[in-house]
């Protein structure tokens, strides 16, 4: 059982007005693994991640969680069953602190009824007390103990992604979706943020679906590599295998031919 | 009496089993997790030492060996070395910022065969060099986060340890008692090394007897309540540190507590609000320039009334220590100024609650002392030397006074010899240099009078006050006495100046190098302005020399005037403790930096106007690297002759 994919997704496409942004992709995530995603701008990478966490409704196709059909539904709903992501440009509450930003990525989690909140007595507090708890533990992971209690508009633009990532994590995610989490960062913040990558796939088991530009970190950190290209799946595999795939390296240094009339 | 003269009190962990016997509820040590203080009781503290010294003893660690802390200051830390010591062994922390070589041949010559580490950068850096280490048996690490792929087998959790211990007790239910009980005074239970303004670091070895009895005599002239909160964020490897958060914690059940992180120190501090406080000068300089800096940032009207009352309170505080009464408009002022400014400026430092707090380990600047006592804050001096068990004399409540260190702890004799050395006998003395008897001998008489290397002398009231590092004091070519740290202070004074080295010895006059302040001068370039990208940068923009000449013109109003800094320069670079350029508890190492940059030098005083210096960079990660730069050389024009028309 455990070798069955954990996010299965068959055949889905997407168009917007007479674009095709997504045809026909297919893709297995392995359970408990790190696949990323490459492919150069416009290939579609996003609108699929999109469709995945409930944003864009596919026109065919269908995405399967744990033997579950989610195609459908809601974005909120897909949250709760386990899929997180984290966006291409930070959307936080920049208003609110590092700690509330995390504690609203608890709300898929929080049961208590508006009633009992305001008492905040018994099953309240206790649940309040149990999300705070679990919001520390990712503060710790994450090290970010000095800024718990500053809004996140304070804060430089790596520490930012890294509380974002800190909120999806508060979802606690069986599959976490990762979208360019190293876009506009130097190398050190990169080296890092793959760091809290790996840790999170190794130390909290979530699996892991990753867009991401920087060619070094895609071949260094992941097992599977997927890459589309206007819109179409056209390679896959481990890192090794899809350097060498020739048209991979078209797709990205192009031909003459192929891209002298676009 | 004594505590050592009792055989069920007379080592640090036989104290951890009197705390946990007497007061096994009371608060023995705390630590901010996940946000919140947590507590080991005295007798939580007990048993985790209890249960660490089997786990150590079931990975065969015996009598006399070596154990290693190496980490930020965590109570699983602290627990090890008194485990270490409950087995006879001897704790030798370590300073977690040191880079790799420094590491080894501490590590080496103290002949460590378990370090515990706090978290993966230390046991990365541990695990770097296992090869170079023969005596390393095991590293033991406290936090797994991120070890989960590392799978050499010299590895241990802090965990397994002490469930390898639960199950030792078992098998063995006496032994810990036997062990502890085997344990004597003057056994060593630690080795503090020194980086020392010179040379390689020596391992000074301090007794059960020295660390007892020395936190005894500071707790008979000192407030100290049982209980008393105190944090624990000095380096570990400071001897400092092990004094109170281990001497003094068990003498006088003191409350450590672990800070959460060293980001986090001053917010910590600020929730806490210790007790009783002991921090280095740069720590006051620090909070000085924070204080000035949000003071200039505050609105017009606030800034007047912080001005206002912070001149009212330093002339006050200079009229008291004159011994000169108080008007009673004057006792008013301050009252309100307590309400508006004092009371919660006090506040946000997170010394609201502190009785006392204590300034050591190198000389602080009059000025900022002045500063701190004017707000109410009961800042004192203390003096003391690694050799001397971190102490040597501290300042009663009432004679606190910024040029002397106090009067000697009781039952010590300190004594001036013909050269103006300090010089010390008592049971603070510690009993030797680890494996370097002939650095020994030159420290320690024959009689047993301790050598401190300080030049200084007593003052009418009976105070020891110190002038400098003996071999520091010099004289100008006219033969002027010359001491670098009394200029140097007086320049740390201004907030945009972070370091200064004054030389002048044998020399007609005085220049100094000046490492400017990044965050304040980086502020003041800001509000004008000015557009900068680097330290290097910043630090050869003429306007910001200009800034620091009129800094050091301050400064040289208050000396006398051939002591007055004639030339100076700006570093382009911060001193560094990684480049040799500073201890690890950051006191300038002059000799270092006296050859690193003679070239410079020589350049003060052939009238050069700049200078190429090239010298070596150390990345924190030990990479090293060349950096060529030409410095200016700037001439401070002379307060007297007043400005000519240009």
């Amino acid at each position: 059982m455990d070798d069955a994919p954990i996010l299965d997704v068959v055949a889905l496409s997407k168009k917007f007005g007479g674009v095709t942004a997504v045809q026909d992709v297919s893709l297995d995530v392995p359970r408990g693994g790190i696949l990323s995603i490459i492919g150069p701008n416009g290939a579609g990478k996003t609108s699929l991640l999109n469709m995945i966490s409930g944003f864009y409704k596919p026109d065919t196709g269908r995405i399967v969680l744990e033997g579950k059909n989610i195609t459908h539904r809601k974005p909120s709903e897909i949250a709760e069953l386990g899929v997180a992501r984290t966006f291409q440009n930070i959307a936080l509450f920049s208003g609110l602190t590092v700690l509330d930003n995390l504690m609203l990525g608890r709300h898929v989690r929080m049961n208590a009824g508006v009633l009992s909140s305001v008492i905040y007595w018994g099953m309240a507090q206790k649940e309040d007390i149990a999300h705070r708890e679990a919001c520390e533990e990712i503060i710790e992971f994450l090290k970010l103990q000095d800024l718990r209690k500053l809004p996140t508009a304070a804060l430089a633009y790596g520490l930012r992604k890294r509380v974002e990532l800190g909120r999806a994590l508060a979802v606690e995610p069986k599959v976490l979706l990762l979208d360019e989490p190293m876009g506009g960062m130097n190398q050190d913040e990169k080296e890092d943020m793959a760091r809290y990558i790996l840790d999170v796939n190794q130390e909290r088991g979530v699996t892991i679906v990753l867009i991401e530009h920087d060619m070094g970190v895609v071949m260094d950190i992941s097992d599977h590599v997927v890459v589309l290209d206007r819109g179409r799946r056209i390679a896959a595999g481990t890192p090794e295998k899809v350097q060498r795939d020739p048209k991979v390296i078209e797709a990205y240094l192009g031909t003459a031919r192929s891209r002298s009339g676009a | 009496m004594s505590l050592v003269e009792s055989p069920q009190t007379d080592t640090l962990p036989k104290l951890v089993v009197r705390n946990a016997a007497t007061d096994p509820r009371g608060a023995g040590m705390r630590e901010k997790t996940r946000g919140i203080w947590q507590t080991y009781s005295w007798s939580d503290y007990r048993d985790q030492v209890r249960d660490f010294a089997l786990g150590l003893a079931s990975l065969d660690f015996k009598r006399g060996d070596k154990l290693s802390v190496v980490g930020d200051n965590r109570p699983q830390l602290y627990f090890a070395q008194l485990a270490a010591q409950a087995l006879g062994g001897v704790s030798v922390p370590v300073y977690q910022d040191s880079i790799a070589a420094e590491l080894v041949y501490v590590l080496n010559h103290a002949e460590t065969s378990i370090i515990v580490a706090e978290d993966q950068e230390q046991v990365d850096k541990a695990l770097s060099l296992k090869d170079k280490l023969p005596k390393l048996r095991w590293i033991i690490f406290d936090d797994p986060r991120g070890l989960w792929s590392y799978d050499d087998p010299i590895l241990q959790s802090y965990e397994r340890v002490l469930e390898a211990g639960r199950a030792f007790a078992k098998a063995r239910p006496q032994y810990f008692e036997t062990e502890l009980t085997k344990g004597r005074p003057d056994d060593t239970s630690i080795i503090a090394y020194t980086s020392g303004t010179t040379g390689a670091p020596k391992g000074a070895m301090l007794s059960h007897r020295n660390i007892i009895t020395t936190a005894e005599a500071f707790a008979e002239v000192n407030d100290v309540k049982v209980g008393d909160n105190w944090l624990s964020y000095l380096p570990m490897a400071w001897v400092g540190d092990a004094s109170f958060s281990l001497g003094m914690a068990m003498v006088a059940r003191l409350t450590a507590n672990c800070p959460e992180s060293p980001e986090t120190v001053q917010r910590d501090l600020r929730e806490l609000g210790p007790d009783v406080m002991l921090a280095p000068p740069r720590i006051w300089e620090n909070m000085l320039t924070v204080i000035r800096v949000k003071a200039a940032d505050a609105s017009p009207l606030k800034r007047r009334v912080f001005e206002y009352f912070r001149g009212l309170a330093e002339r006050c505080e200079l009229k008291r220590s004159d011994g000169r009464g108080l008007s009673s408009a004057e006792r008013l002022g301050l009252a309100l100024g307590e309400i508006l400014v004092y009371g919660p400026v006090r506040d946000q430092l997170g010394l609201r609650n502190a009785r006392w707090c204590y300034t050591g380990g190198a000389p602080l600047g009059p000025d900022t002392y002045r500063f701190f006592r004017s707000f109410g804050i009961n800042l004192k001096q203390v003096y003391g030397a690694t050799e001397a068990s971190a102490l040597i004399s501290c300042q009663p409540d009432a004679e606190a006074n910024p040029n002397t260190v106090g009067r000697p702890i009781p039952r010590i004799e300190v004594k001036i010899d013909d050269r103006g050395e300090v010089m010390l006998k008592g049971a603070n003395v510690f009993t030797g240099y680890f494996k370097q008897e002939d650095v020994t001998r030159d420290t320690v008489t024959p009689d047993g009078w301790l050598k401190t290397g300080d030049a200084g002398f007593f003052d009418k009231q009976g105070h020891l006050v110190i002038i400098d590092r003996a071999k520091d004091v010099g004289k100008l070519a006219d033969g002027t006495a010359f001491a670098p740290q009394f200029i140097e202070n007086k320049l740390k004074f201004s907030p945009f100046i972070r370091e200064a080295v004054a030389f002048g010895h044998e020399r007609p006059f005085v220049v100094a190098m000046i490492a400017i302040d990044m965050q304040t001068v980086g502020t003041w370039a800001e509000k004008r302005g000015l557009p900068y990208t680097s330290y290097m940068d910043l630090s050869r923009k003429p306007e910001v020399a200009d800034l620091i000449g009129g800094e050091i013109a301050k400064a040289n109003a208050t000396l006398p005037d051939v002591q007055q800094v004639k030339r100076f320069l700006l570093l382009n670079k911060e001193l560094e403790a990684d480049d040799a350029e500073m201890t690890r508890t950051r006191k300038v190492r002059r000799k270092f930096v006296a050859e690193k940059y003679a070239k410079v030098i020589e350049g003060f005083y052939n009238d050069a106007k700049e200078v190429q210096v090239t010298m070596e960079i150390t990345f924190e990660d030990g990479r090293k690297s060349t950096l060529t730069s030409d410095i200016v050389i700037h001439d401070l024009v002379p307060a007297e002759p007043a400005r000519r028309a240009a």
